[in-house]
């Protein structure tokens, strides 16, 4: 039996330890997992976690492959803050790819320096308008945000389908499904530094992902919109008693979390692939969700997060590459770890204690007896 | 042609039949499972592993069955061991189903088996019209009435289905009248996975007889939302998922008829169709909550 008494407060070491426990603990599961697979397990650990990174640019490229999930997740952090589900971040990502692809192929023509922006304001917005709309579902006719987002995550799948296959396809691309590339001008550029050069795929959009979950962070912790978030998911009795408004911080909080994802699709497809096609996520929107609660749903931990879990994600490659361990275990680590991890919050928030049956009566009286006893 | 049709659909609705009636049962008791989706693969999978193997296709839904149990009771042990949040769990639940079924079915892929043995039975299955349509289904199809019934008999009828009921609509009164909270509510996760992993199994064993990397397609999110849709009342899951097996079937009609929508918009039909449904039982509060469990997704512990 598992006996669980609240804690008063939650030191950040604590919360530290069991991060680091749980990250810890997957470790040595996916071990057990390629154990049992018939592989050789510190091999594979080995090709999962540290060859990915063995060379200097492949570093360059972990913050390539976790721009979009530091992205993501500083926005889905507010929205989970709040106790609100959105986890259609996917689709949502999705839509501002499309949006912003549609500025850049068909509105291109603009003076060079604007396109960019525009492009980056189309994302956010083509992000956002996808997640209003479980927004508005939930606050005017209070429907579950978490079914709605992710049903239309299936439909924007299927609709930036039907445009790279059809309006927007390129009569050039003998039949693939691929919009015409983007204009030069709406391409995110790789950093280019004097005197080292360039750094792998590193783009500016890292450094804008960088700064975007520094904003998070200040936003969330030291202004009155993050703290209204805060108390709405801690507390929503003592929010509305304070005159804050639940179906607003809904609204608000969908639209940053989907505005974000929206971002980042833009700059995944600007900086990496350059034009539209059927898939240009890979599931970065649900894996999002993970980082968000790597990082206990502190916008900064997001960073480091995000460099963790794109690991995994290369990892995967890597070891599909080296050990020809099929990728898809890349989601048994995630599906793992994200299980380590809300066991560890348990530990953050109560003491556990571990009992046989029978014992538990007898324990409970002498807590009593304490209890007494100090009054 | 319509005889087909509508046989079709039939045996479309029954993995959502299963999956939300188990869903609705786990609802009913508290707690809000959003791992559907991952138990259905592990069923699915299983499922199509041990019938290849062994060449039976009955010791198949029991691998189903066992495999959506075992996914489940890790969900059961986070949630109501270590009181860790529901919807999150329920997440990693499906995160988790998801890459371990294609991880363990990457060997199956493209691999077939042979379809249930429909149970013909004589004369009534020779019948115009019904004979077919209503006498001429495999066992499993036929098992999804026998527990929507079973169920609503359960939870109206019996005093163990009221004290699952209890539970879930208050469980700080149920644990004080002495009530196992966490017990019932284990038992109740169980059996949602057993009856999740049997609605995947049918998949690969009966629908399409092949096993493939997330082949439920968001099954079981649709069930999930079934279960809104039935306001948790069982019998009402048999209409929901009657409806979206219709739906799903004429898309897929309609796209062998040639109609000139594109493919992807009728495609998005079963997921649009299950947000208007949402929209339209949802804003009626009064029908919607009616049977909704007051206690539903709030963890419990007894120390507090």
């Amino acid at each position: 039996m598992i006996n669980l008494v609240p804690r008063k407060e939650i030191p950040l070491s604590l919360t530290l330890t069991t991060t680091a426990v749980a990250v810890a603990l997957t470790l040595i599961a996916g071990a057990a997992i390629f154990g049992v697979l018939g592989y050789d397990p510190l091999a594979a650990l080995y090709q999962f976690f540290i060859a990915p990174v063995s060379r200097g640019y492949q570093v360059a490229d972990l913050f390539v492959k976790a721009c979009p999930l530091i992205i993501i997740a500083s926005g889905l952090v507010f929205s989970y803050r709040a106790n609100v589900w959105n986890i259609g971040a996917e689709g949502q990502m999705i839509l501002g790819a499309m949006f912003s692809g549609y500025v850049a192929l068909y509105w291109g023509g603009m003076p060079a320096p604007l396109l960019l922006p525009a492009m980056i304001l189309a994302g956010v917005l083509g992000g956002l308008a996808w997640a209003m709309i479980p927004a508005i579902l939930k606050t005017r006719f209070n429907t579950n945000e978490i079914l709605v987002s992710l049903m239309l995550t299936y439909v924007a799948v299927l609709f930036i389908d039907w445009t790279v296959r059809g309006p927007w396809r390129d009569p050039m691309s003998f039949g693939f499904p691929l919009t015409p590339m983007y204009p030069d001008a709406g391409m995110i550029a790789r950093v280019d530094l004097p005197g080292i050069g360039r750094l792998a795929q590193l783009h500016w959009g890292v450094l804008g992902a960088l700064v975007l979950s520094v904003a998070a962070w200040f936003i969330l912790r030291r202004t009155m919109v993050g703290f209204q978030v805060q108390v709405m998911g801690d507390a929503p009795r003592a929010g509305r008693f304070a005159g804050f408004s639940p179906a607003l911080v809904t609204v608000l909080v969908l639209g940053i979390s989907g505005g974000a994802a929206g971002l980042a699709g833009m700059v995944e497809v600007s900086a990496n692939i350059g034009q539209l096609q059927p898939n240009i996520s890979f599931g970065y929107g649900f894996t999002a969700i993970i980082v968000a609660f790597l990082a206990r749903l502190n916008p900064l931990g997001v960073i480091v997060a995000g460099l963790v879990v794109a690991l995994a994600e290369m990892g995967g490659d890597a070891a599909q590459i080296a050990m020809g361990i099929p990728k898809v275990v890349t989601g048994v680590f995630k599906g793992i770890l994200l299980f380590m991890l809300l066991a560890g919050e348990t530990f953050n928030r109560f003491h556990v204690e571990f009992r046989l049956p029978g014992t538990a009566a007898r324990a409970a009286a002498t807590a009593a007896t304490k209890e007494s006893g100090s009054v | 042609m319509y005889e087909e049709l509508i046989l079709t659909v039939l045996m479309t609705s029954v993995p959502l039949v299963y999956a939300a009636i188990g869903e609705l049962v786990v609802e009913r008791s508290g707690v809000l499972n959003l791992g559907v989706e991952g138990m259905m693969l592990m069923g699915a999978v299983a499922a199509f592993g041990v019938a290849m193997i062994s060449g039976s296709l009955f010791l198949g839904v029991l691998a189903g069955a066992l495999a959506g149990m075992l996914t489940a009771s890790l969900f059961g042990i986070l949630v109501l061991g270590f009181a860790t949040n529901q919807v999150a769990t329920g997440l990693a639940l499906t995160i988790f189903g998801t890459g371990l079924s294609g991880l363990v079915g990457a060997p199956l892929i493209g691999k077939a088996i042979e379809g249930l043995p429909q149970i013909s039975l004589p004369v009534l299955s020779d019948l115009p019209v019904v004979g077919k349509l209503v006498f001429s289904h495999d066992l499993v199809a036929y098992g999804s009435v026998v527990v929507v019934v079973t169920v609503a008999y359960f939870l109206k009828r019996t005093r163990a289905g009221l004290v699952l009921r209890a539970i879930g609509d208050n469980h700080d009164s149920a644990h004080a009248l002495g009530y196992p909270v966490l017990g019932v509510r284990f038992a109740a996760v169980l059996f949602g996975g057993m009856m999740a992993g049997i609605g995947g199994a049918y998949l690969p064993l009966m629908l399409t007889p092949h096993w493939a990397e997330g082949m439920t397609a968001g099954r079981g999110w649709i069930a999930l939302a079934l279960v809104v849709f039935a306001s948790w009342m069982p019998w009402r899951v048999l209409v929901g998922a009657l409806i979206f097996g219709g739906i799903t079937i004429m898309q897929l009609a309609g796209q062998a008829e040639g109609w000139t929508i594109p493919s992807q918009f009728l495609s998005m039909l079963p997921y649009l169709a299950t947000i208007i449904v949402l929209v339209l039982i949802s804003g009626n509060r009064e029908f919607a909550l009616a049977n909704s469990p007051a206690c539903l997704g709030r963890a419990f512990h007894a120390g507090k």
